[in-house]
């Protein structure tokens, strides 16, 4: 099997579990995002698949060879760090011919090659200067550049963008993830940010305190995620304890909806948790009769020009509704309504 | 715009204090110093005011200066071999878990509080015949009968730099700390073995706080009077001891002072070069 494959891979650190049993198959030419919340184990995974830190327990295998024990500095993986990490004794040029010099590239060829990966990451002409002469964004196409140098086999990136502010940052995801298609090197990027993965990957790998919580692309881990962790931390959702009635319908404060899917193993009686994304919620009239509805009240409506948001309070839960400014809810706070949570819409999750 | 007058006084205020103690611990004295290195000695009596240059005609005699290149070069070995030691040493400790870093700076902070009597004797004694390090040696097998190492140069070498060593790493370990570990790390991941990276990234990079250590001891074995005398034998008596004993024994302040004096203009020469050195090579760079 071709790409890389970590197979029950683990790390603790003391009576922490960093990474636990991980199995994860990263094929050949796609783009992952490792996407949690900080602490969730995300760059310790990055880490070991690195080299730079050993696992406790687990293989890392690449195209099938055993590559767990074998150094960092002989995997050939380009890696950019969260601190960038770019040597502040040495230009722009030789930062990006280190990996060559040490490979004992000859000067003319480090040179060539050094103007081409420039030319790749659109900052041409900088190979003179010194790394504190450029901008944060630079900075970040040297460290790419750096990374790319050797054609590695996999292309490692720990939250390079977070340094950035918040339009350049769009940008580089943008301009990451073309680069990424144009050399289609396969590449793992650590994130903590749900709209960046979204923008990027082919595939997320969403965890949760050291474990795999969901594999799958973008919009599948967006519509219907895992677990409750997958969609309250993947977008907003709202979250509504629920019982299982009979098949096909759950019970949500006293009220029965139809549901398009049941998870299995969930019979009737068991207690589960139903997940609705904002946009999905429709806020109606009072007097409107119909399937899946469930009274409320409004509490608060944010109206940003772009979005109205509307607060609700169904039976003590809070759910919001997102709308365009075109179908905005005709609404006030403190306005008796009914909410409707379209069957298609809702995910059944166990609780 | 002109400050009015009492708020320009307020602004000065806070550095009244450290001026008036630096001219009156630092100035004043190193001024008296230099008045005394000009002024004329009576034998066998004290010295009186004068001006004449009779202390340095003396000084240059091919005496005093192979004592003041031996002396240089003293300090000059000294602080080459405590960086040698001292920097990968310090990087090690850098390392290292938080609770071990502690345990290693209390022992080296530890060594500081030994004088350079008790240097000097118990490197001595480690180093004599009737009971040094060559009976444990020989105890081992590893030699037929204990030999004498004190006193001579390599006995003189080990005390100056167990003198300089702790220092080394105090000065050192700050910066080191900070560096940032993803750095070595980015070598890692470029093909750098972690001794490549040693000397290609982590030495570059504290190039300047290698040159400031080597100069601290490189000034502070120059200072350094007791050693040379303990451990060394008399060809291998430093600037210094000439001058404590012409100070103290000799009771001749006068050329005492002018030695110090000369002392002290080479070795801010050499250091100043030094640094020019570095500045002209940075801008090279």
């Amino acid at each position: 099997m071709s790409g890389l494959r970590l197979e029950g891979v683990e790390k603790r650190f003391g009576a922490i579990v960093a990474v636990g049993d991980a199995h994860l198959h990263f094929p050949e030419g796609q783009f992952f995002c490792l996407l949690g919340p900080s602490g969730c184990g995300k760059t310790t995974l990055l880490r070991i698949v690195a080299g730079l830190i050993e696992p406790d327990a687990g293989r890392v295998l690449l195209d099938d060879d055993d590559i767990t024990d074998v150094p960092a500095h002989r995997r050939n993986f380009g890696m950019v760090f969260q601190s960038l990490a770019l040597f502040p004794h040495l230009t722009v040029g030789e930062n990006i011919a280190y990996g060559l010099r040490i490979r004992k590239v000859e000067r003319a060829t480090r040179r060539k090659r050094c103007e081409e990966l420039l030319e790749l990451v659109r900052l041409p002409g900088v190979a003179d200067r010194h790394v504190s002469q450029l901008s944060g964004g630079q900075r970040q196409r040297v460290a790419m550049a750096r990374a790319l140098a050797l054609e590695p086999r996999l292309f490692l990136l720990d939250e390079p963008l977070s340094a950035l502010d918040a339009k350049l940052r769009e940008d580089m995801q943008v301009e990451l993830r073309q680069l990424q298609q144009r050399i289609g090197v396969t590449t793992i990027l650590v994130t903590h940010d749900q709209r960046e993965a979204m923008t990027m990957s082919d595939r997320v790998v969403v965890m949760n305190e050291g474990r795999v919580a969901q594999v799958g692309p973008p919009l599948e881990i967006y519509r219907s995620p895992a677990n409750t962790f997958v969609a309250d931390f993947i977008g907003t959702s709202n979250l509504l304890p629920a019982v299982v009635a009979a098949a096909g319908r759950v019970t949500v404060a006293g009220e029965a909806l139809a549901v398009a899917a049941l998870p299995d193993g969930l019979g009737p009686g068991a207690e589960a948790t139903i997940s609705v994304r904002p946009e999905s919620v429709h806020v109606l009239p009072d007097s409107a009769a119909g399937e899946n509805r469930l009274p409320g009240r409004v509490t608060f409506v944010r109206d940003v020009g772009v979005s109205v948001e509307t607060y609700l309070d169904c039976a003590g839960h809070e759910v919001i509704s997102i709308a365009s400014p075109k179908d905005r809810p005709d609404v006030r706070q403190g306005d008796r309504v009914l909410v409707e949570l379209p069957a298609a819409d809702i995910v059944v999750l166990s609780a | 715009m002109r400050a009015p007058r009492a708020s320009r006084a307020a602004r000065y205020a806070p550095a009244v204090y450290p001026t008036i103690m630096l001219g009156l611990f630092f100035v004043v004295p190193f001024a008296i110093m230099l008045a005394v290195s000009f002024a004329h000695r009576v034998p066998g009596g004290f010295y009186e005011p004068g001006f004449e240059l009779a202390n340095y005609a003396r000084f240059v005699s091919s005496f005093f200066l192979g004592t003041l290149g031996f002396s240089l070069f003293v300090a000059g070995l000294t602080a080459v071999i405590c960086i040698l030691v001292g920097f990968p040493v310090t990087y090690f400790i850098t390392r290292m878990p938080r609770r071990r870093q502690v345990v290693w700076m209390v022992f080296l902070l530890s060594v500081l509080s030994l004088s350079e009597v008790i240097i000097g004797f118990t490197w001595s004694i480690l180093l004599s015949r009737t009971a040094g390090l060559s009976n444990l040696l020989v105890w081992l097998d590893l030699m037929d009968k204990p030999v004498s190492w004190a006193p001579g140069f390599a006995a003189l070498m080990c005390g100056m730099c167990y003198l300089g060593f702790p220092y080394t790493v105090l000065v050192l370990f700050p910066a080191l700390s900070r560096l940032d570990p993803e750095l070595p790390e980015a070598a890692r991941t470029l093909g750098a073995s972690p001794l490549r990276t040693f000397f290609t990234v982590i030495m570059p990079i504290y190039r300047n706080a290698i040159v400031a250590t080597v100069i601290m001891i490189f000034v502070f074995s120059l200072g350094v009077y007791l050693l040379p005398q303990v451990l060394g034998r008399p060809q291998h008596w430093t600037l210094s001891v000439l001058i404590t004993d012409q100070a103290i024994f000799q009771s001749n302040l006068p050329f005492a002072a002018a030695m110090a004096v000369f002392l002290m203009m080479v070795s801010l020469a050499l250091v100043g070069v030094t640094l020019l050195l570095g500045r002209a090579e940075r801008r090279a760079a």
